[in-house]
């Protein structure tokens, strides 16, 4: 084991999917959900990716534990390239880094108690000893989560959402892994139950020393429980940041609209709401230059021709954009509107 | 917030859940009569099976060259047949071999098509394209047709019809299993449990297995009702049950040549037949209804 060094480096990772397109004459699209996406994740941090339902947040958080295969990239855990690892060592590397699901109602299997569904990772991995030792380690679980002993003899069916999505970070933390993906874990929850869930999440991180992958659509969400920001649109990162920095200074005007869209909670803050244009262009047909230009407010002549390298604006935060500056959007703000 | 480490609310016990309660799905099966109609036949055809030593008041082989062509009387119920046997002790040993069949051929079927099925759907891929392409072309033949070929090929005998039927019934549960396992196979717990590091293996009998169950069982009872006609069918061909045992296929195939005659072994085989089809008929339809949640009242 390795513990100097970044637990996780993603290196340019891709995901092109094949899709069919023509009912009478097949021909052949590429859809590029993931275009090139890296980013680190410390030990014990959390990174949280941002961005609309389409940009491949979902499928870089499946690349990262390799639950699909990569087009192109790697995934450097540990100091072990996952990309590499044949489908046994793999699924034994699995116990030290797990998931939770979106979805807390399909994630559960329908037919098996929560006791068997916590214990699972424990049986596969032999992680316990005997029954009564893998009892009392699920009771520790269901404890650990907020829930109690008792509640290991029901189905799935009889807890609420915010119930399931416990026991699904029970399962997810039973090996003690060192990295956990979230995958939008409390966006299919009520409000009032989000941070409840959220607050779990960063507890547990404190307690064990987990690190975090946290998909989110919504920057409210990630506000309280990430490191690390970064912001994906169409299949790339365009802005990545510590997260003060990138809430007070957002460099990129995608970063910028998603921050305005965030509700405020004070009335009497008035603020410009940067709404942008359109739709999300077809990770099938991604647009020349820049692939955020379409819907830029500011995009210029060169935004069309020339794809932006991502450029270091500060320590620990890079940006993709030709403009990048801090609020390049001039817009027409309304003085004292600005939330820096 | 410090609300962590409490439940989110007090656990709520739902109480309709009609797709797992046993007993709304019981409730359901048993809600008409027409039903326990049915269920009572298949019981009294299971009985009449069993205990046929006991109950046929004559032995079915033992021919009579006085008693021949009887219509329905004191001495033998329903008549005797051309060799001067008894039907009626004819037609309840020859409920043997069409309820051992009925249960048999289905019971293969599913065994093999579910695993075939289960791979082809888990897998995909090039096994997934070779085992459709091979179900498409066996689905091409009519089921009586393809038992027939069989059969033929393989010759008389009670287990060669079984493997003749049983094979006639396979591309029907490869293709049930088949598709209920690419259904499951999207279901987020099955990524949950790739997530988790489960072995293949394991992913499909823990978890994909007992969740198409469901509906390959409901198949394997619809299809039960057929292989009682196909095996009439294939003894009345002399395919099947071979003479002087009797099957209820063979004795309408005797008594077809002296119908004008004697209609009675026809009549009352056939009658054996329809009824035991329809039990079945009457039991797999109520429990794909109960099964399924759309259909029930």
């Amino acid at each position: 084991m390795t513990d100097a060094g970044p637990l996780l480096v993603a290196e340019d990772l891709r995901k092109h999917f094949p899709a069919k397109t023509g009912a009478l004459f097949a021909g052949h699209d590429t859809v590029r959900a993931v275009d090139g996406v890296s980013f680190t994740i410390e030990r014990g941090r959390t990174l949280a990716l941002v961005g609309e339902s389409g940009c491949g947040k979902s499928t870089v958080s499946r690349l990262v534990l390799r639950l699909i295969e990569p087009t192109d990239g790697r995934v450097m855990f540990d100091g072990r390239d996952l990309t590499k690892l044949s489908a046994e060592a793999l699924r034994k590397a699995r116990q030290d880094f797990q998931m939770v699901f979106q979805d807390p109602y399909a994630s559960l299997s329908p037919r098996e108690r929560v006791s068997d569904i916590i214990a699972e990772p424990l049986r596969v991995h032999n992680a316990v000893d005997g029954r009564r030792a893998q009892r009392d380690r699920v009771v520790e679980l269901l404890e650990r989560v907020g829930l109690s002993a008792w509640h290991g003899d029901r189905f799935p069916h009889q807890f609420s959402g915010g119930q399931r999505q416990r026991i699904g970070i029970a399962r997810a933390i039973a090996l003690n892994p060192k990295l956990v993906v979230a995958d939008e874990p409390v966006s299919a929850l009520d409000v009032s139950v989000q941070s409840q869930v959220i607050n779990l999440l960063s507890d547990l991180q404190v307690e064990y020393g987990i690190a975090y992958l946290f998909v989110a659509h919504d920057l409210a969400v990630v506000k309280h429980i990430a490191d690390t920001v970064a912001v994906m649109y169409l299949g790339r990162i365009v802005e990545i940041a510590e997260k003060r920095a990138l809430f007070a200074r957002p460099h990129h005007p995608y970063t910028q609209a998603l921050l305005s869209a965030v509700p405020n909670p004070d009335p009497d803050a008035r603020r410009s709401q940067i709404v942008l244009a359109g739709d999300v262009p077809s990770p099938t047909r991604v647009p020349s230059g820049c692939r955020f230009h379409t819907r830029c407010p500011i995009a210029q002549e060169i935004c069309r021709r020339v794809d932006p390298a991502p450029q270091t604006v500060a320590d620990d935060h890079a940006v993709a954009c030709h403009f990048a500056k801090p609020h390049p959007i001039p817009a027409d703000r309304p003085a004292g509107a600005d939330r820096a | 917030m410090s609300a962590t480490t409490q439940p989110d609310a007090g656990l709520q016990p739902i109480a309709a859940e009609p797709l797992v309660g046993w007993r709304g799905f019981l409730r359901s099966l048993f809600s008409s009569r027409v039903t326990i109609f049915g269920l009572a036949l298949i019981l009294v055809f299971a009985g009449v099976a069993v205990l046929a030593p006991i109950l046929a008041p004559y032995n079915p082989v033992e021919q009579s060259i006085i008693l021949m062509n009887r219509p329905p009387s004191a001495e033998h119920l329903l008549g005797t047949d051309g060799f001067g046997r008894d039907i009626l002790s004819r037609i309840i040993w020859g409920t043997r071999p069409s309820l051992a069949l009925a249960l048999l051929a289905p019971m293969i079927a599913l065994i093999l098509g579910t695993a075939i099925g289960t791979m082809a759907g888990f897998f995909g891929g090039r096994i997934d394209r070779l085992v459709g392409r091979l179900t498409d072309t066996l689905m091409a033949f009519p089921s009586l047709l393809l038992g027939i070929l069989v059969s033929a090929a393989l010759g008389p005998g009670f287990f060669n019809v079984v493997a003749a039927v049983a094979f006639a019934f396979l591309p029907r549960f490869i293709r049930v299993a088949r598709a209920s396992t690419m259904a499951v196979r999207q279901e987020p717990y099955i990524e949950a449990a790739f997530a988790v590091g489960q072995p293949r293996w394991r992913i499909i009998f823990r978890h994909v297995v007992p969740n198409i169950s469901g509906p390959i069982v409901v198949v394997a009872t619809l299809w039960i009702a057929t292989a009682i006609r196909i095996e009439a069918t294939l003894s009345f061909l002399g395919l099947g049950v071979q003479a002087p045992d009797p099957s209820w296929g063979n004795i309408i195939r005797d008594g077809l040549g002296n119908l004008l005659g004697s209609p009675w072994p026809v009549i009352f085989a056939g009658a054996a037949i329809t009824l035991c089809v329809l039990a079945f008929n009457l039991v797999g339809d109520a429990l794909r209804d109960a099964l399924d949640p759309e259909h029930r009242d």
